[in-house]
């Protein structure tokens, strides 16, 4: 059976996670590419890497891990930030990124979504949806949720799916951060809607929050940071707890 | 030992490459037909469209070249749905290795609720019936990522679901195919690629 995806999410600034990362509460790794390989020995499903980094220099550095992680990683991975056009794209496929995700520029320009999926196919491309939710409307925001952007979440995701998303990573700006678990009811109703894999982020503070998640939220993967970053809650616990919730995980 | 992975117009090449590399490989990423034929493994591997693939292989004679090689060959995702004998993606005649013909998931939403397109992540393998793998992989998660599928028969080597049986994997004699990555595949998927290379026919 399919099983529910576990995915850490890492930060990156000039090819170096960003600091203050203390894995398991025992060592402080700055190398995305061994942080990588720890996640990825103790269970992780896949990883994504976001470069925060906004120069030139930076971003060619990223370059340089996405070829390092590549090397050394035996799972999936995902690489997000800055990706405007093609040829940022066709640098990280280089690299041997799997998939890339791309948020704000598909917001200004969705035809990236077609480009991007005619180019490299639809399995390479997440839409990453950061969205807020006012008076019991979602909308979809850009720059970590500073810029409302009119666009309302599920109308968007399913303009994306249809453009040629192979998944989209809804992140709820109302719950990302607060550690009180998932936008269950926003993510069930865009699962529904969805017929490409949906990945969930924002919320996540205990194992609960994840089996919530698959079970009310029906997503096919669960995303986070911190909590693992901090050895608030280790891989290999949460897949034991939610097999004998009944959840299939590998 | 020379292995050679074909180089096409595809994308992914590179993923396998540092997978072997892991292994203590170094492997010749090349589209030359006589390092191909002169291989002691080669590897097809692949992410694209089939119809396109094929006229590309067509055009390069890579097909027949193929279909020829005596010596242990391993097709990977697309790489294993162009050696069977005809995709719907794009409805196109493929290399006929496998008598198996492949078609596109349907959403079944009574049979599987939380079923989505593409089949994508980790799901088991079973039934195994090739000397690509070994006992301890019998019912491990390998990752896929597949909008369409082989049917299973006689070359069935691994059967995975979704929601119905399809060919995780197939063999006949030198022909070796797996539609998961195993080179995306932890260490199951790097025990499968270390198989592949000890394996004798």
């Amino acid at each position: 059976m399919l099983s529910k995806r576990i995915i850490p999410c890492l930060d990156i600034r000039n090819g170096q996670t960003v600091k203050g990362i203390n894995f398991i509460n025992i060592i402080e790794v700055g190398d995305p590419v061994e942080l990588g390989k720890l996640y990825s020995e103790q269970g992780a499903d896949e990883l994504v890497f976001l470069d925060i980094t906004a120069t030139h220099e930076g971003r060619k550095t990223f370059v340089e891990l996405v070829k390092r992680i590549a090397a050394n990683l035996n799972i999936p991975f995902t690489v997000g930030g800055g990706i405007s056009e093609i040829r940022d794209a066709d640098a990280l496929l280089a690299a041997g990124a799997d998939k890339i995700s791309i948020n704000s520029s598909a917001i200004k320009n969705p035809k990236l979504i077609d480009d991007l999926a005619l180019h490299f196919g639809s399995q390479f491309v997440v839409v990453a949806i950061d969205a807020r939710e006012e008076n019991k409307h979602w909308e979809a925001t850009m720059h970590g949720g500073r810029i409302p952007t009119g666009k309302e979440l599920f109308s968007w995701a399913k303009e994306a799916e249809n453009r040629g998303a192979g998944e989209i990573l809804f992140t709820s700006m109302n719950h990302d951060g607060t550690k009180q678990g998932f936008a269950n009811e926003a993510l069930a109703h865009l699962s529904g809607l969805l017929t490409i894999p949906l990945i969930a982020s924002g919320g996540a503070g205990t194992m609960e929050h994840f089996a919530d998640l698959f079970k009310h939220g029906k997503a096919d993967a669960g995303l986070a940071a911190s909590i693992f970053h901090f050895g608030e809650i280790a891989i290999p616990d949460l897949k034991q707890y939610l097999r004998g919730e009944g959840i299939c995980v590998r | 030992m020379k292995v050679a992975i074909i180089k096409y117009n595809a994308g992914n090449i590179q993923s396998v490459d540092y997978a072997l590399k892991r292994l203590g490989v170094e492997a010749s990423v090349t589209a030359d037909h006589e390092e191909i034929r002169s291989a002691d493994r080669v590897i097809f591997p692949g992410v694209g469209e089939a119809s396109t693939t094929m006229a590309y292989l067509r055009e390069h004679k890579l097909d027949k070249l193929i279909t020829d090689l005596k010596q242990p060959v391993l097709g990977i995702c697309l790489g294993l749905q162009l050696m069977c004998r005809h995709s719907e993606e794009g409805d196109v005649e493929c290399l006929g290795i496998f008598d198996e013909t492949v078609k596109r998931f349907v959403l079944d939403h009574k049979l599987l609720p939380s079923m989505k397109i593409p089949h994508m992540g980790w799901n088991t393998i079973s039934g195994l019936k090739s000397n690509l793998f070994d006992k301890s992989i019998e019912g491990e998660y390998c990752y896929f990522v597949h909008s369409y599928y082989a049917t299973t028969g006689s070359d069935t080597a691994a059967i995975c679901s979704y929601p119905e049986p399809f060919s995780a994997a197939l063999q006949k004699n030198n022909f070796f195919a797996v539609q998961f990555h195993p080179e995306k595949s932890g260490a199951v998927g790097a025990k499968i690629l270390e198989n592949f290379l000890r394996l004798t026919i």
